[in-house]
């Protein structure tokens, strides 16, 4: 335990962030040191809720292991639908039409928004705000209504195949897609940053708190927007594209501040950049099948194979060592939340806890994509 | 007036009616207006559009255990919330709901409301105290240091309001601003008033808002700890007499802001006055303290102190200075 | 001292907005869907759990017993058995249950099948004291509702 030399043990008292929160996080169990209000030393305890994902998937086929990869990070599941299909289709060479690499960038985006939306809502609940959980859900809902109509589920997505996608989508997911995109584009300015972005009271309040500097971000792997709000410019997407993103026009947003607010322009700057995304890919949209050519029972050659994909947390990589035969031999699954976590115990020393609280807010935890 | 049993029992049993029923309809104004503002619709079921939910809810308070753990003080534990509700109630006694119905109209009213308030920091403090539970002392002392603070700006405007009417007695100083809205206190426009006078009101406004522990200023009930503060430990009525005790300080906080600023039961344009004015000036003031709550989120227990000690309490003696220079030269 | 001016400045400001905003939200409908008195209608790809698919004629299963479906699903929930039919080739359908309980609306059953024999349903209201409930006889759903056919 890392308790400094002045302060004497019954000095201090342990409290329990036990694994029942009230904010939406998850089952983490923190385990506080504390000095009266200040935090001396955070050890977040995991695994109450790992469930082997891992071990699954070397007991079923490779296409048995698609609805698993949805049950990880439900908040973002068609990228962790989108990492496995690629992974496999790399290790098996498969080709994927070009209609079904839009549809799944459509779909991948979509689901990011919604992901941000309700981290929006969320963070603010735990701040003590209510009523923008109501408005960010009313914007979630259409997303997932318009979700639902291609892939037939509301949260937990099973829709990706290997070698494409497995339902088309119609003219009226286009036409729905095209009037969503206008409808937050509106609201965005007003009840986003308005009513709550330019706050006085959330300004003072997740401003200068949780500062993570670079080095810390390289140090720990910390990827996405934890990163991005550090300074560093890295994302998936541009750095090593995969699928079709080459050919949109899109920025990445980065800010240099490190702090909670950093964290939170960055991921309200996604939103907007993910609706450019989405737009250009209806425009482009090619016409022809979604589903490739595929063997009925896929047995890639031996070998290692390696994907990484953008979510809406991080880098998720997905590591397949296959052996010739129907099952994968082992999966490896780098969870980009895991490494966001490990920066916690570091930098919560010496915060006071509600800032702790907030700062954990604004790293954007999903704790049953850490347990896997 | 005269002193007769009837109109003291009258009084009495009309106050706690009073009370007890914006105690109960409070709650029900709370959720259906923040259900509005979130765009859904609150309580529908029980009676037309959930009027008899506070009922309910009610009856489900009620016939609840009242547990009383191991290990509190017996005695304190089971007082400090009957001495939350003691202040509103008793406030109620002073204030002028029209020109002819004031329970009693003494001389030193504003004081009374004041002291009672103190009165509330002290229950706080006590079921904190006598639930034995870490974590609810360290809400309840949070509470009372908000508190403290928040009640020094409040008197400094109260002062000026009294410097202007003369008066501690608050039949006096609505009295003072009978006829039309341009003498409310608020616009006070003889002798330049109304250039200190709206920031006397936005000051006591906050201030009455902070005294009541309401969002944005909840430490003490909403976050503590990530558990419910003071108020963990208790159980049916006693969390119930908490919560009616704060909207009744609500209530009172209201009433006393429409009396010292707003020109108590005075009609806006000069007609008929009457305590249909009064009652429609508290509530519009409630609506707007629930209007607050719903839309921002909670501050720091530091910016809190903040807010007080560096912003509003240097604005207040500034204000009192200028009101008092103001009296002089004209 | 800059910074305290503005931030009180700009704060009242962003505070007063943010009150205009939830003024206007009060004044706007209800966007929530009050259930139960008006229920959602459940698009045409919305998962529920499977059914059998009858023949449109004589309302027999379209299952030929292969077998396709239970091997594909990865949680084991479906168990069926068939006998030989008489007059000669084929299988047929004497009792397909699918524990619900396990499932988790793949629809790998479903792509898997070549016979056009399973399709989603579109229940959505599933509620019940019992876990057994759940272990749903399709044979039976399938008889209930050719049933109600007639």
């Amino acid at each position: 335990m890392n308790v400094p030399v002045h302060l004497r043990p019954d000095e201090t008292f342990v409290l329990n962030l036990g694994p029942q929160h009230p904010a939406t996080h998850g089952v983490l169990r923190v385990k506080l040191t504390m000095d009266g209000e200040y935090i001396v030393h955070a050890e977040p305890v995991l695994g109450y809720i790992h469930r082997m994902h891992e071990k699954l998937a070397e007991a079923g086929t490779f296409a048995q292991f698609m609805p698993n990869t949805a049950r990880m990070d439900y908040l973002h599941a068609l990228a962790f639908n989108h990492g496995w299909a690629l992974v496999v289709e790399k290790a098996a060479g498969i080709e994927v039409p070009e209609r079904a690499e839009y549809i799944r960038v459509i779909t991948v985006e979509l689901n990011r928004i919604a992901s941000h939306l309700l981290w929006w809502a969320a963070f603010l609940l735990d701040l003590g705000g209510f009523t923008p959980l109501l408005y960010a859900f009313d914007d979630r809902e259409q997303i997932i209504d318009l979700l639902e109509r291609v892939t037939g589920s509301r949260l937990t997505y099973c829709y990706m195949r290997f070698g494409g996608v497995c339902n088309d989508i119609d003219d009226e997911f286009v036409a729905g897609t095209r009037a969503f995109i206008q409808r937050l584009r509106g609201r965005l300015p007003r009840i986003y940053h308005d009513l709550v972005t330019h706050n006085i009271i959330l300004i003072k309040r997740i401003k200068d708190i949780g500062f993570v500097s670079a080095e810390q971000c390289r140090r720990y792997g910390a990827t996405g927007p934890v990163a991005r709000g550090s300074g560093i410019s890295y994302d998936v997407r541009k750095n090593e594209p995969y699928s079709v993103y080459p050919e949109f026009d899109f920025d990445i947003p980065v800010f240099p501040e490190g702090d909670s607010m950093a964290r939170y322009m960055v991921r309200m700057h996604e939103i907007e950049q993910s609706l450019r995304i989405i737009e250009q890919a209806l425009d482009k949209l090619p016409g022809g099948p979604v589903l490739g050519k595929v063997p009925k029972m896929l047995k890639p050659e031996a070998g290692y194979s390696y994907s990484a994909v953008e979510t809406a947390r991080g880098s998720l990589g997905h590591r397949l060592v296959c052996d010739g035969g129907k099952n994968p031999y082992k999966l490896k699954l780098r969870s980009p939340t895991f490494s966001n976590l490990s920066l916690y115990g570091e930098v919560a020393e010496g915060m006071l806890l509600a800032d702790a609280l907030a700062f954990m807010g604004s790293l954007d935890l999903v704790i049953p994509e850490i347990d896997r | 007036m005269e002193t007769s049993i009837w109109r003291a029992l009258f009084y009495l049993v009309g106050i706690m009616a009073f009370a007890a029923l914006n105690a109960a309809y409070l709650v029900w104004c709370e959720r259906k207006g923040a259900a509005r503002i979130q765009r859904r619709s609150g309580p529908t079921e029980v009676g037309y559009e959930g009027l008899l939910q506070p009922l309910a809810d009610g009856l489900k308070l009620m016939s609840k255990q009242l547990l009383v753990p191991r290990g509190v003080d017996g005695v304190i534990f089971r007082l400090a919330p009957v001495l939350a509700m003691i202040p509103g109630i008793t406030s109620m006694v002073v204030i002028p709901f029209s020109g002819n119905i004031q329970a009693r109209a003494m001389e030193l009213s504003l004081l009374l409301i004041f002291a009672l308030a103190s009165l509330g920091m002290i229950a706080i403090l006590l079921g904190g105290w006598a639930s034995g539970n870490k974590y609810a002392i360290i809400s309840s002392a949070r509470a009372v240091s908000q508190n403290l603070a928040y009640e020094i700006p409040m008197l400094i405007t109260a002062i000026t309001v009294v410097m202007i009417s003369g008066s501690m007695n608050l039949r006096e100083i609505a009295l003072d601003q009978q006829g039309g809205f341009w003498q409310w206190n608020i616009f006070r426009l003889e002798n330049g008033h109304f250039l200190t006078m709206w920031v006397s009101f936005i000051i006591f406004f906050i201030c009455s808002v902070a005294e009541t522990n309401r969002a944005p200023f909840d430490m003490a009930e909403a976050e503590s700890e990530l558990v419910a503060g003071y108020m963990t430990e208790y159980g049916s009525m006693g969390y119930g007499l908490f919560m009616m005790g704060e909207y009744i300080n609500i209530v009172v906080g209201a009433c006393l802001t429409a009396t010292l600023f707003l020109g108590g039961w005075d009609c806006p344009f000069g007609l008929t006055s009457g305590v249909w004015w009064f009652i429609l000036k508290i509530y519009i003031l409630i609506f707007t303290v629930i209007w607050i709550r719903w839309t921002y989120p909670r501050t720091q227990i530091y910016r809190l102190l903040n807010l007080s000690w560096k912003i509003l309490i240097p604005f207040s003696m500034a204000n009192l200075l200028l009101t008092a220079a103001l009296i002089k030269v004209f | 001292m800059n910074s305290y001016w503005s931030d009180i400045i700009n704060g009242g400001k962003s505070l007063v907005v943010g009150l205009g905003i939830t003024a206007r939200e009060f004044f706007k409908p209800v966007v929530t869907e009050q259930y139960p008195w008006e229920t959602p209608t459940m698009t045409a790809r919305f998962r529920g759990h499977i059914e059998l698919i009858g023949n449109a004629e004589t309302g027999a299963p379209n299952c030929v017993v292969c077998g396709m479906c239970q091997r594909a699903c990865p949680s084991n929930c479906i168990s069926l058995d068939g006998q030989k039919a008489e007059g000669g080739k084929g299988k047929v359908l004497t009792r397909y249950i699918l524990d619900f309980t396990k499932c988790s609306l793949c629809g790998s059953c479903v792509e898997s099948c070549n016979f056009n024999a399973i399709r989603f349903s579109r229940e959505y209201n599933l509620a019940s004291f019992d876990k057994n409930d759940f272990v749903m006889d399709l044979m039976k759903r399938l008889e209930d509702q050719n049933r109600c056919k007639h």
